[in-house]
């Protein structure tokens, strides 16, 4: 077990208080706390509007919070910026640029190009399973491959902390499984710190080694674990892990919550 | 109207026809074979290439069958040509009744011809024969008393045609055309017409061919067609990369910053929707009849579509591209040329071949009213000494060119932008 470090990232009592036009004001965060260590992979949970994407679209620095701040290596976050990489959901890529072209986007912002960018981009190419297909326009892949895309471009810039929002809930269910073991694969070999946000409770407990489960009205969070099935699943299958019985009790648990929490925004909206 | 309803005879005729024959002929295989609901199926609706060639073939028929060519083997009742006569009786002052026949020659206009010989004239009687010649689809007026004793006294009236009595402002049929008398008691003759329409209206289409041909070699006054056109396209690019270079920035410009967009939406959205066409007045009066003025316009015209056009694309851009442009490092400037140009240029494109097609409608349009060379101009002057001919070349090729012009940028836009609809 690693000492733990100084928190790598801090988000510092985060709120964010949207001003409707109509003068109405939603907080859709209040007084979010979380300290990320170096290395962790961490997943955020909750039904829709719990203010989770805007969460992380204020870590990537998109938005500025109303209260708080985010402080990465001690640095408070004032911008985008590199160090912090981001996957979205879908429809990120540049489609006018071939694979390759797309995962070395970032070398090219920061003036690598040559042999040097070329050597990268091929490492990534393996590292994602997308070797041979460097040349082909992005508009041609399958939506799985079009996020191993998205994951190398982001890893090319080194980032010291990944920001995945929602990267595969646009896949179908075999290709989700297997870009799950990707991700995991890619946290243990490259010791990137990891933001996930889910909607599927499976994926928040195979994936996370911490799970935040976020509550809305305002957006707070709910509740906190520490899992063991990401490290245990550097060892065995996804499919071994998900019939282990700590995994099922856990994800009854966490499903059960999450329907209360439905169950009240909808008695709520009534 | 005949035209029409003959049109619409041909084309179920020969869909019947087409099907029978495509029934007999073509086995079931192909995918959209198999399908069984091919009505409101989008897909399973594709241009039907015979159906285009059957298509062209019919109006040209029709044109042929109209005009009297050669390149059709069915026409319809062409005008009378050919030696006619009718008969007429006249009473004179002394009461006293008298026939005497008109013989009448009808020829094609432009043709030198005689009038006809009188065989067997007749010997008694005051009232004498006459020979006439007529033009097809022309009339004559008959001086029948000219030659007639007595014509010149007060009561002496024409009172019957071939039997059947006629008073002025009255026809009478005959054979081969109509006898019609004038409000002062005169006669005139007009051969029957047939339904084929005559060169002025409409020139058979190989009259059209050589006079094209005639064209192209020796050109129309003094400037050949390949000049009238070439002016014409010139003018269009010219006043397309005109407003191209004004209309993309401003388009820009109005995407990305909030108080362009406040300072040109007034603007832009009150000069889209009027037509160039209605800007020539004041473009004459601002800037003359010469090429300035010319180009003015169609500048006016591409600008605004191409201004829409870039705005559009840089609003069109999804918000996660330039998230995550951002994300990996890129300043403002690079988010521009990696993200945002790119992403417009496939509005940009649509945009294009909008203007490039309003352009060339408005070249055409403003030489019409004033030019020295230009397609326009070609036709306008035609049309001024009645070439129908020229006129029609002018349209035919006006058409050929526009649609080359849309070809060639749906073409460019494959090439260029291969990723459209794809994001």
């Amino acid at each position: 077990m690693i000492i733990a470090d100084p928190a790598c990232l801090q988000v510092d009592n985060v709120s964010m208080t949207f001003n409707l036009p109509d003068k109405r004001t939603v907080d859709a965060l209040k007084k979010i706390y979380i300290e990320l260590h170096q290395g962790e992979l961490l997943s955020i949970l909750g039904p829709s509007g719990c203010g989770k994407t805007t969460l992380l679209t204020i870590i990537a620095g998109f938005l500025t919070p109303t209260d708080g701040q985010i402080i990465l290596n001690g640095k408070t976050v004032r911008g985008p910026g590199p160090e912090r990489g981001m996957v979205f959901q879908q429809g990120a890529l540049f489609e006018w640029m071939n694979v390759r072209k797309n995962i070395g986007f970032g070398l090219i912002m920061k003036g690598i190009s040559g042999k040097t960018a070329d050597r990268r981009v091929d490492e990534l190419l393996e590292t994602v399973g997308l070797h041979g297909f460097g040349n082909k326009p992005v508009y041609e892949l399958s939506g799985g491959m079009q996020q191993r895309v998205a994951l190398a471009r982001c890893l090319a810039n080194d980032p010291d902390v990944i920001l995945m929002d929602e990267p595969l809930g646009a896949l179908d269910a075999l290709t989700r499984e297997k870009m799950q073991e990707l991700i995991l694969k890619l946290w243990n070999d490259s010791g990137k710190t990891i933001i996930l946000i889910t909607h599927s409770v499976e994926e928040a407990l195979l994936l996370g080694e911490r799970l935040i489960v976020m509550a809305p009205g305002p957006g707070h969070i709910h509740k906190e674990y520490r899992l063991p099935f990401a490290s245990l699943a550097t060892e065995e299958n996804l499919r071994e892990i998900k019939k282990l019985d700590d995994y099922s009790k856990r994800r009854e648990e966490i499903l059960s919550m999450i329907w209360d929490m439905e169950e009240e925004i909808m008695r709520r909206n009534v | 109207m005949l035209m029409l309803i003959l049109y619409i005879i041909l084309f179920v005729f020969i869909y019947f026809i087409h099907k029978l024959v495509t029934k007999l002929f073509t086995s079931n295989h192909g995918f959209n074979k198999r399908k069984n609901i091919t009505f409101g199926d989008e897909s399973a609706v594709h241009p039907n290439r015979a159906a285009s060639i059957f298509s062209i073939v019919t109006l040209f028929l029709i044109w042929a069958a109209f005009t009297g060519s050669k390149l059709s083997p069915l026409h319809v009742p062409g005008p009378f040509i050919g030696d006619t006569s009718f008969s007429y009786t006249a009473l004179n002052a002394q009461n006293q009744k008298d026939d005497a026949t008109v013989y009448v020659r009808v020829s094609y206009i432009g043709e030198e011809f005689e009038k006809p010989a009188i065989s067997d004239k007749k010997q008694s009687g005051f009232a004498k024969d006459d020979a006439v010649k007529v033009g097809a689809w022309r009339s004559a007026l008959i001086g029948v008393q000219k030659n007639d004793d007595g014509a010149k006294k007060k009561d002496y009236q024409v009172i019957a045609i071939n039997g059947q009595s006629i008073e002025p402002k009255q026809s009478v049929h005959v054979k081969n055309g109509v006898v019609t008398m004038t409000s002062k008691g005169n006669l005139s003759f007009t051969p029957s017409k047939g339904w084929q329409m005559e060169p002025v209206w409409l020139p058979a289409p190989e009259a059209v061919f050589k006079r094209f041909l005639e064209i192209t070699r020796h050109g129309y006054q003094n400037i050949t067609l390949f000049e009238n056109v070439g002016w014409s396209l010139l003018r269009v690019i010219a006043g397309f990369l005109l407003g191209s270079v004004v209309g993309i920035p401003l388009g820009y410009a109005m995407g990305l910053n909030s108080y362009f967009r406040g300072w040109f939406d007034p603007i832009v959205e009150f000069m889209r929707p009027v037509p160039p066409l209605a800007l020539i007045p004041l473009i004459i009066i601002w800037f003359g009849i010469w090429e300035t003025g010319k180009i003015s316009l169609l500048f006016l015209a591409a600008l605004w579509i191409m201004a829409i056009a870039a705005r559009a694309g840089v609003s069109g851009v999804n918000i996660s591209k330039i998230h995550a442009a951002y994300s990996l490092g890129a300043s403002k400037w690079q988010v521009l040329i990696y993200v945002i140009i790119p992403n417009s240029l496939p509005e940009i494109f649509t945009g294009a071949r909008v203007a490039m097609g309003v352009c060339w409608g408005t070249v055409v349009a403003a030489e019409l009213v004033a030019a020295e060379k230009g397609a326009g101009k070609m036709i306008i002057a035609a049309s001024k000494f009645q070439q129908t001919d020229i006129v029609i070349i002018g349209i035919i090729l006006i058409g050929i060119v526009g649609y080359g012009i849309d070809i060639f940028m749906r073409k460019a836009e494959n090439i260029l932008v291969p990723w459209k609809g794809k994001g």
